[in-house]
């Protein structure tokens, strides 16, 4: 595969990124979300009347404080829970259960342990015969940039190879969507950095349509076409904002700058203090771009 | 250069420490029963030398030969048999939860009943035969491999069945590869004790019930002529084989599909 396709104005084009429509591939309809609690008035409210478009090839992602409740959200569009009320619609049908279609990349990293690289990259991929498999597995490892261990244990390898092991085991298996639930949350800075620049590289040369859920500002700015905003629970999403700068993105220009500070106001965090409007302070790392 | 023999050394002293310090331990360790026996003046308990001629002459008579194949025979019999019924039941256990409600009184019952206060209940239903060491292996190890079993299956990290639902597997293949390495590790540990357990148990039931082994030479030893030299080999090589049998399990700990579950986790 050639790198030509990561030039960054090539699938930008039109400027029309709005979700809403009848293309969306995933469509929540006034989701509602209640845990029970142990007793009677102890239920957890986490979702309230949440309502998201996603369209093909979109890279969306939703941010909002720690808690809210992404991680609920996501697992019901992608099957794992069914809301208490609401539908999600994914490529015209009611989803009520997990889809091989679709792949999650989990919070707490998926690979499986007693795999080497490569069968956990081919995990989804049993139907295959040997020979193409074997094709498909070694192109996306080298594409996650994993050449060289293929033969290597996940325990021979950092927080960060691991979760190139996870993208590379669902890209493997050609979903049309990726759902990915913080995926670097438990990485470094720099090696968080790294892992966007090439995220954004792979969804380019894969055209899959992701749904990117973090609690990260700076990450939603970086990565996503739109961010959805979600607030504090009980959620729901509060507020889009459109990203429509060119990739690879500046970080220090005025343009990323803008969008950045407006997802602060719509989370309505101070972005002096880091207070957000009733007075508690979310996670520190949305909060301190700057530090 | 001065950093590579220094890498060196340490990795002398580390092989030192692995293979020299023990039979420097064990030589030091008959010396001093050596000495203990000649003090006291004792003349039925054996000094090393005697039990060691002791081995020779079970081994020029064939008997030892014998006796061990008697006991791993039956250790074999008794575990296989509680391999077969602790890791199913245990695995069901810990996937079902009702199953585990409705089976783990019973289980922690008659789990703290040593083996050795079923020897009556052995023979009576058995008679003294083979079949009464093996069934006494059966229960001792059965509940430990069970509740491994069913332990290792509930540790089983919710994050891996998860990716195996988004995958679609069938049920039979969430079993087959997911549930069974995932709880594979804890197994094994759970295997390694209770094989240990095992031996300990067709030692004492040999001494009761039946008429070869090694359990038996202990007792016919001492009662055909206060042999004693013959009553501490048997104890050595049981010693000996148990120690063979708890390497042999952590081989098994050593493979790549289970060294996860050991370390940095
Ligand atoms: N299975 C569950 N049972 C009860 N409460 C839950 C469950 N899952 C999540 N919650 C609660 O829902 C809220 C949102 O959780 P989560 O979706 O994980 O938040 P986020 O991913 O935004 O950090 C939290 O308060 C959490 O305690
Ligand atoms: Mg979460």
């Amino acid at each position: 595969m050639t790198r030509a396709a990561s030039d960054p104005g090539h699938r930008s084009g039109g400027g029309s990124l709005a979700g809403e429509g009848v293309d969306a591939v995933v469509r929540v309809r006034d989701v509602w979300m209640t845990f029970a609690g142990k007793s009677r008035g102890s239920d957890v409210h986490v979702l309230e009347g949440v309502h998201a478009d996603v369209r093909a090839g979109e890279f969306v992602c939703i941010v909002g404080p720690s808690g809210c409740g992404k991680s609920t959200l996501l697992n019901i569009v992608a099957g794992f829970i069914p809301p208490t009320s609401g539908e999600v619609m994914v490529e015209g049908k009611r989803v009520n259960r997990p889809d091989a279609r679709r792949i999650f990349v989990f919070q707490e990293n998926g690979v499986f342990p007693w795999l080497t690289v490569t069968q956990n990259v081919g995990f989804g991929l049993q139907r295959r015969e040997p020979a193409e498999r074997q094709r498909i597995v070694q192109h996306y490892i080298d594409m996650v940039g994993l050449t060289g261990f293929e033969r290597a244990f996940p325990r021979e390898l950092s927080g960060g190879m691991r979760q190139r092991v996870e993208i590379a085991r669902a890209l493997a298996s050609q979903p049309s969507i990726i759902y990915m639930d913080e995926p670097f949350g438990a990485l470094d800075y720099l090696t968080r950095l790294k892992m966007r620049a090439d995220l954004i590289r792979i969804w380019q040369e894969e055209k899959k349509t992701i749904l990117f859920v973090t609690h990260d500002i700076e990450e939603a700015v970086q990565l996503a076409d739109r961010v959805l905003v979600m607030t504090r629970r009980p959620a729901t999403i509060k507020e889009e904002v459109r990203v429509d700068l060119p990739r690879p993105r500046d970080i220090d220009s005025p343009d990323y700058l803008r969008v950045r500070d407006r997802i602060f106001d719509a989370m309505g965090i101070d972005r002096t203090t880091g207070r957000s409007g009733d007075g508690a302070s979310l996670d520190e790392k949305s909060v301190v771009p700057g530090l | 250069m001065s950093g590579s023999t220094r890498r060196a050394s340490l990795r002398t002293q580390r092989r030192l420490e692995r293979y020299a310090l023990p039979v420097l331990v064990g030589v030091l360790f008959l010396c001093m029963w050596d000495a203990l026996v000649r003090i006291s003046g004792s003349d039925l308990f054996p000094k090393p030398i005697e039990v060691a001629r002791g081995i020779g002459e079970l081994i020029e008579k064939g008997l030892l030969h014998k006796y061990i194949v008697a006991s791993l025979f039956r250790v074999t019999w008794g575990f296989t048999l509680a391999m077969a019924v602790g890791i199913p039941l245990g695995l069901f256990m810990g996937w079902f939860r009702w199953a585990f409600h409705a089976l783990n009184p019973v289980i922690q019952v008659l789990r703290p009943i040593s083996p050795i206060a079923w020897i009556p209940v052995a023979i009576l239903w058995f008679g003294v035969s083979d079949a009464a060491p093996i069934f006494l292996i059966f229960l001792a190890s059965v509940f430990p491999i069970a509740v491994s079993a069913a332990a290792a299956v509930a540790n089983i990290q919710p994050v891996y069945v998860r990716a195996a639902r988004n995958f679609e597997l069938s049920r039979f293949d969430l079993f087959r590869r997911v549930i069974v390495p995932a709880t594979l590790p804890q197994i094994i540990t759970g295997l390694r004790i209770a094989l240990g357990i095992a031996w300990l148990v067709v030692v004492a039931a040999e001494m009761i019930a039946v008429s070869s082994g090694l359990g038996f030479l202990i007792i016919d030893a001492r009662n055909a002529g206060k042999r004693y030299d013959l009553v501490v080999a048997g104890m050595v090589m049981i010693g000996l084989i148990g120690l063979g049998l708890d390497l042999l399990v952590r081989r098994m700990e050593r493979m790549d599909v289970v060294r996860w579950g050991y370390h940095n986790q």
